[in-house]
């Protein structure tokens, strides 16, 4: 074979040695492990990135993160964050309340993890969600992510004001009780979330990835969030899952995440198999 | 065995009529498992029913790390990116890409890279270019690209710019397309 005859498996090859060589290197030099994320989500991301950087391959990346701390901020963003919506898929948040509410009614006291939290989106949802069902004084939410700057956001709570129409629309259908704007203030192209959603809300970093179970929850939230980790870590995030809930404790996956490809699948039972709500049996 | 692994459909305005007829053409053996990038409303679910209507084959909604298999006729889930990896199927919610999530370009980069020349991809009738980049890649990696001959399309907007950017796509007539991949499939590895 000549350098100019290059077919494209093994362009692919290539490719696949070089992305191997940079996420080895990532994990060493600043211990943020991504090489057991979903391969062509990644690659996709590294693209989007090697072509800001106006780079044309992966090794010239690799060059640049490794020598240019914030650069590796950037990548560390670009592979990290996932912008969700308020009351992404509204009939979850119905759900919730018709099914998982009344069970939660029953406990004196109840802990919430909020896995991959990103900039927050759905734990206000689920804040606004437990304030009008009467729960929210009773509830300590932890909210935690691989991502300081995405976990900074989080906190802020402060959403683009143009998003708020198609949030308002996602409350109504979720079965919101009241009038959405009263939870936000808009200021110029901003919308502010009160404060006082975050009071019992308590902001960690944590690595899904390399950390392990830091307490027992009553529910833990994580939505389209493993779909970024390929088959082998979903598994030791879920055998994470497992051993932080009690039993009867709640899992919440995103609406095409599924537990049968998981070994777990028969420790838990479906509260609501369509929306992916499942609680732990044994 | 089949050339083909996967055939990847892009199909956005028109898309209903156009899948209905292609999957009624199809044989109820057909061997090869087809991944189809419908665009849809966020909260439409009924797609893979209507096109159950049309088809002996199984429709199935796509699920994180689905694996796909022949027999199977797999539908993209509103409000993601379906890609591939390996032998299976794997959901983004990444950013929507020229305002489609799903986007057909998305699906077609991603499968093109991991099939190459084992994927056929297929553009078909909508209001918009989605399809057009992806349908080159799967060129550029070797693979075989089919465009709806837009004069059968409802709106020829997409196909039109799929053969701009493809224009040695073979150009199928509706009507004609299940036949086409029945023959198809039938190429040998």
């Amino acid at each position: 074979m000549t350098l100019a005859d290059t077919p494209a498996a093994y362009v692919r090859e290539l490719e696949r040695i070089e992305i191997d060589v940079l996420l080895e290197a990532i994990f060493r030099h600043y211990g943020f492990d991504f090489r057991s994320y979903a391969y062509s989500s990644l690659k996709r991301r590294l693209w989007k990135r090697i072509e800001a950087e106006e780079l044309r391959t992966v090794s010239q990346l690799q060059d640049l993160v490794l020598h240019n701390e914030a650069a590796m901020e950037r990548l560390l963003l670009d592979l990290s964050v996932s912008v969700s919506a308020m009351f992404r898929d509204p009939n979850f948040y119905l759900a919730f309340r018709q099914k998982v509410v009344p069970i939660l009614r029953t406990y004196p006291f109840i802990r919430i993890w909020h896995a991959g939290c990103s900039t927050g989106e759905e734990l206000y949802s689920m804040a606004i969600l437990l304030e009008e069902e009467g729960l929210y004084d009773r509830a300590r939410m932890y909210a935690t992510d691989i991502n300081e700057v995405v976990l900074t956001a989080a906190r802020e709570g402060i959403y683009p004001v143009d998003r708020m129409q198609e949030y308002t629309q996602n409350y109504v259908k979720a079965g919101g009780k009241r009038s959405f704007s009263e939870y936000y203030t808009a200021r110029y192209d901003h919308a502010l979330f009160a404060p006082a959603l975050r009071r019992n809300a308590v902001f960690a970093q944590h690595n899904l990835v390399t950390d392990r179970s830091f307490s027992e929850f009553n529910v833990i939230l994580c939505r389209n969030v493993m779909i970024y980790f390929d088959r082998k870590l979903q598994d030791r995030v879920h055998k994470l899952f497992y051993e932080s809930l009690p039993v009867f404790g709640i899992l919440a996956l995103g609406n095409k995440e599924s537990l049968v490809l998981s070994e777990y699948e028969p420790r838990y039972e479906a509260i609501d198999p369509r929306e992916r709500i499942y609680r732990r049996v044994t | 065995m089949s050339a083909f692994s996967l055939i990847v459909v892009g199909v956005s305005a028109g898309g209903l009529n156009a899948l209905g007829t292609l999957l009624g053409g199809l044989a109820a053996d057909f061997p090869i498992p087809i991944a189809v990038v419908q665009h849809r409303s966020r909260d439409s679910d009924a797609l893979t029913l209507v096109l159950q209507s049309h088809t002996p084959l199984r429709v199935l909604e796509i699920e994180d790390k689905m694996t796909f298999e022949p027999g199977n006729v797999y539908v993209a889930p509103p409000d993601y990116h379906t890609l591939i990896d390996d032998d299976h199927f794997a959901l983004s919610v990444d950013a929507p890409v020229t305002y489609s999530r799903p986007s057909i370009d998305v699906l077609f980069e991603s499968a093109a890279d991991v099939l190459g020349t084992r994927l056929a991809g297929i553009v078909l009738t909508g209001a918009n270019q989605d399809g057009a980049r992806g349908l080159r890649k799967v060129v550029q990696r070797g693979g075989y690209a089919i465009v709806q001959d837009p004069s059968t399309a409802e709106v020829a907007v997409m196909p039109r710019a799929a053969l701009e950017l493809v224009p040695n796509a073979q150009v199928v007539p509706l009507a004609g397309l299940g036949a086409y991949l029945n023959t198809l499939s039938r190429r040998a590895a």
